[in-house]
């Protein structure tokens, strides 16, 4: 019973993280209909950025707001200068061009940093607790739990409550009727790169720590297990985003947990196609009429 | 609904009649050669005569060189199979990594096994190959049958999933596939008639010769024939060519198996040129790369597949030729070393899809469209 | 009066297929200009090229006597110019309030948009009780009140409306040509009309244009096409 506790609370946290990486590629989704492939190095890159503050600085806390704006900054420049112009005739050539950036991040950051795995600081107390004899969570999973309900409250504070919110959710629904009403869509489309990137720093910033330390390929694996959350839940609906992640990261705690660490790519495999195979719109579906 | 193709038709994709039954039965070079003669027969000529010239090149090449050449005839068997999966097909399959894995795996457990029995023989390499490329297509059909309903992000999803499965496996079943350590077995030596001098590294640029245009030889059949057709066919608007009576499922399952089987071969013969497989030399990276190959290369066309070979393995040369001209802080050095190679792999990679979707192939016929002469109606 | 829309030999295509060969047409300050034809004739092409969703190849648009070229589809809201796509473009996943909201978002002043909510309120009765209905929710009737309320909200001076009658019922269209009437008489509203339903579009409109292959073929007051027959044979065919 403590073990399944404790890998009850273990899968909440990693899941947690897992939404908030799921919830940026829905959220590209649904603003630029295509699967940002290049999501978990564009999150490595910022939590390099990230952790060289916490070290020229000495605070996480700067690291990690550091992370947050290069991950604005990154977002709106990948957007910008480089997925608008690809052609989106077909749908190959996102995600062939999302892979080489991810080559070329990875390349850079190993050229500029080196590709060994770096120890990274942590806020709070990585040990699980033990509350009356059981041992449940840690600090830092109360921690990563806190910030990603934060961050997903605020976000949909900002979708559904703000003029701004609107304009973005009106741009992915239906960008020419936008147009047509004075919203400029494509700075929409970049606003909505710019969320996604700095969600995924965060998350990217959280989840690094619980590995094997910063390194290039550090989110190769989580960027694959978002994507299955991604799917689980729906690739339009922010909510099944944090429902997948959640659900996911609790099946691969358990998993993993009772069978053993390596068979994390098995599991996600199997998991992947499961659902594909059997509810491929995700748990969320709904069969959306666009324009009426 | 229609999905446009990212590039140029292949090289082989010319529209044609077709031959008239007479002109197939009259045998003689000219009608043999010129377009509408018979296709194998043209094919394999063309196969003798690149052996040939590649065969006398590996005469004059030192080992080193001669190696080089094994490694792109080993990653040509492998690109010319993706590349018509992806290029031809439209399906994006990231997952050929771990389908090169597969094949050198069995190779290597193959020629382990026999070792072990002390069983030797000029026949137990062309078995052990014969065993990749079965093993591979039975996990290409895994795959493809998973993935047959599949489209775009969510086939790239998956199949990018089965890439990162490669060091698990080999971890989680140690007992088999000695995880990180890898496998070693006995390396291939050239055969007593070729005399005690004969160079080893010739003798594997044979191997991997030979296996490089059997495979060049059956996809360029493979492309000209009915079933090629079908490939585009579902490619380019799937419900067109459902309705035309092509059985989409099946010729998406087929065309995975297809170059599954290439990619286990090319594996195989990978494994076969250094006599050690270890899942490091089969990482996500390998998948990606493979990717940046065939775009840059062209799309669709085997003479793209050529290139992308080419590139591959002059990629990895490249970070040692870099420090060897430039004398370097080794810490610097050591950082480059394979990260210039994927950066420029990556920058290369978006640049030709933004600026040349249809790779180096594209270029070359674009230009030679420009110097030749005028040919009949403009391609598709 | 002066035209507040001024066309001159527009053309526009999709690709290389030419739709639209030079287009000339002016519509006069607080009018109702119907634009009919058949089906292909480029009706909604030029309406699209109007509002600069699609770029013209030659010939030249002036709203208010400001050529609109190289103006961004965006800023025209601003200028006073509103376009109703066709199939509406009600933002199905977003609720009535929303959509209107939408309509008036390029303001400054909140409180005027505010205040042309409540109005389009006042003039659709039925959107004011189904406020919180997702678009997909609502009937074709409701949805180009709709789509009509969000183009008012902007108070535009030129309206382009495409094909508002399709799928409603006749005396739903009725109603909204009436309303149409209503607005162009009391607030100098100016309105070009598309429709394939000729006899309603013709109720209400002071000119009618008739298109054919991309060109105008026929420009007169819209009496002139509704009582002479031979004219109304000979160019719209009944």
């Amino acid at each position: 019973m403590d073990r399944f506790l404790f890998l009850t609370f273990d899968g909440l946290s990693t899941g947690a993280v897992y939404a908030a990486f799921a919830l940026a590629l829905v959220l590209i989704w649904r603003a630029a209909r295509l699967v940002n492939f290049a999501q978990g190095a564009m999150a490595v890159a910022t939590a390099y950025v990230g952790y060289a503050v916490v070290s020229a600085t000495g605070s996480y806390w700067l690291g990690l707001g550091a992370a947050v704006l290069a991950g604005l900054a990154l977002g709106a420049l990948v957007e910008r200068v480089l997925m608008r112009f690809v052609g989106h005739a077909n749908p190959l050539n996102d995600v062939i061009v999302a892979l080489g950036l991810v080559l070329l991040i990875q390349a850079v950051l190993g050229m500029v940093f080196g590709n060994e795995y770096r120890p990274t600081a942590v806020p709070f107390d990585t040990d699980a607790l033990t509350v009356g004899g059981i041992t449940a969570v840690s600090p830092y999973d109360l921690w990563v739990l806190g910030a990603v309900v934060v961050v997903v409250a605020l976000l949909a504070l900002l979708f559904t409550r703000t003029p701004i919110g609107l304009r973005m959710r009106a741009s992915a629904f239906a960008p020419e009727v936008s147009r047509l009403l004075g919203v400029d869509v494509s700075r929409m489309l970049t606003l909505g790169w710019a969320l996604a990137a700095a969600v995924g720093a965060l998350a990217g910033m959280l989840v690094v720590p619980t590995g094997l330390g910063l390194h290039p390929h550090a989110m190769d694996l989580v960027f694959v297990i978002a994507f299955t959350a991604a799917v689980v839940g729906g690739l339009d609906s922010p909510a099944g985003a944090v429902v997948g992640g959640l659900l996911v990261g609790l099946i691969l705690s358990y998993v993993t947990g009772y069978l053993g660490p390596d068979t994390t790519p098995l599991a996600i495999l199997v998991l992947l196609l499961a659902v594909l195979l059997v509810r491929p719109g995700g748990l969320f579906s709904s069969v959306r009429a666009r324009h009426v | 609904m229609t999905a446009t193709r990212p590039t140029d038709v292949s090289r082989t994709d010319r529209p044609s009649g077709g031959p008239s039954p007479l002109r197939r039965l009259l045998p003689g070079p000219p009608g043999i050669l010129a377009p509408g003669g018979s296709t194998l027969l043209r094919h394999l000529i063309l196969a003798v005569l690149a052996g040939t010239l590649v065969v006398l090149l590996t005469n004059q090449l030192p080992p080193y060189q001669n190696l080089q050449v094994a490694r792109v005839c080993a990653f040509l068997c492998v690109t010319a199979g993706y590349t018509v999966l992806v290029g031809l097909n439209g399906q994006l399959s990231l997952g050929h990594g771990a389908l090169m894995a597969t094949g050198a795996y069995t190779v290597a457990l193959t020629r382990q096994a026999f070792d072990e029995r002390a069983a030797q023989g000029r026949w137990v390499l062309p078995l052990a190959l014969l065993l990749a490329v079965v093993v591979t297509a039975a996990a290409g059909l895994v795959i493809g049958l998973a993935a047959a309903r599949l489209r775009g992000p969510y086939l790239a999803g998956v199949t990018l999933a089965v890439a990162t499965l490669v060091p698990a496996i080999t971890t989680i079943f140690t007992g088999v596939f000695n995880g990180e350590q890898g496998l070693r077995f006995p390396a291939e030596t050239p055969p007593a008639f070729l005399g005690p001098y004969f160079q080893p590294e010739r003798w594997l640029a044979w191997v991997a010769l030979l296996a490089a245009l059997t495979t060049m030889l059956l996809m360029a059949n493979l492309v000209r024939s009915r079933f090629g057709r079908s490939l585009r066919a579902v490619r380019d608007d799937e419900v067109a060519a459902r309705l035309a009576g092509i059985q989409v499922a099946g010729i998406q399952v087929a065309a995975f198996v297809v170059s599954a089987a290439c990619a286990g071969l090319g594996g195989g013969v990978y494994a076969v040129l250094t006599a050690t497989v270890a899942p490091g030399k089969f990482s996500l990276e390998l998948s990606l790369f493979l990717l940046m190959a065939i775009v840059i290369g062209g799309l669709g066309s085997l003479a793209g597949a050529v290139w992308g070979a080419v590139l591959l393995v002059a990629l990895q040369d490249l970070p040692s030729l870099l420090t060897e001209t430039f004398t370097l802080p080794s810490g610097l050095a050591q950082r480059l070393e394979g990260n210039l190679a994927l950066a420029v792999f990556g920058l290369i990679l978006i640049v030709v899809m933004l600026a040349a979707p249809g790779g180096v192939q594209g270029v070359a016929r674009r230009l030679t469209a420009r110097l030749g002469p005028r040919r009949r109606a403009p391609r598709r | 009066m002066t035209d507040i829309l001024q066309v001159e030999r527009l053309s526009a295509g999709y690709g290389p297929v030419p739709v639209l060969r030079e287009v000339t047409l002016d519509v006069p300050t607080g009018t109702i200009a119907a634009v009919l034809g058949a089906n292909g004739a480029g009706k909604t092409t030029l309406l699209r090229t109007l509002s600069g969703l699609l770029r013209p190849t030659g010939g030249r648009v002036r709203f208010d006597g400001e050529d609109l070229r190289g103006v961004p589809v965006e800023r025209l809201v601003r200028r006073g110019l509103a376009h109703v796509p066709e199939g509406r473009g009600v933002v199905a996943e977003l609720t009535v309030e929303e959509n209107l909201r939408l309509g008036g978002l390029w303001r400054r002043d909140r409180a005027d948009a505010r205040r042309a909510q409540d109005e389009v309120y006042q003039l659709f009765e039925p959107l004011a009780r189904r406020r919180r209905h997702a678009g997909h929710q609502l009937s074709g009737g409701e949805r180009q009140m709709l789509a009509l309320g969000r183009a008012l909200i902007a108070r535009p001076r030129l309206l382009l409306l495409d094909e508002p009658s399709l799928g409603l019922a006749p005396r739903v269209t009725a109603q909204i040509m009436a309303l149409l009437r209503r607005l162009c008489d009391s607030s100098g509203l100016t309105v070009l009309l598309v429709e394939q339903n000729v006899r309603s579009a013709l109720s209400v409109a002071d000119q009618g244009v008739v298109m054919s292959l991309g060109r105008v073929v026929m420009a007169t007051p819209a009496a002139q096409l509704r009582d002479d027959e031979q004219l109304r044979h000979a160019y719209l065919g009944f």
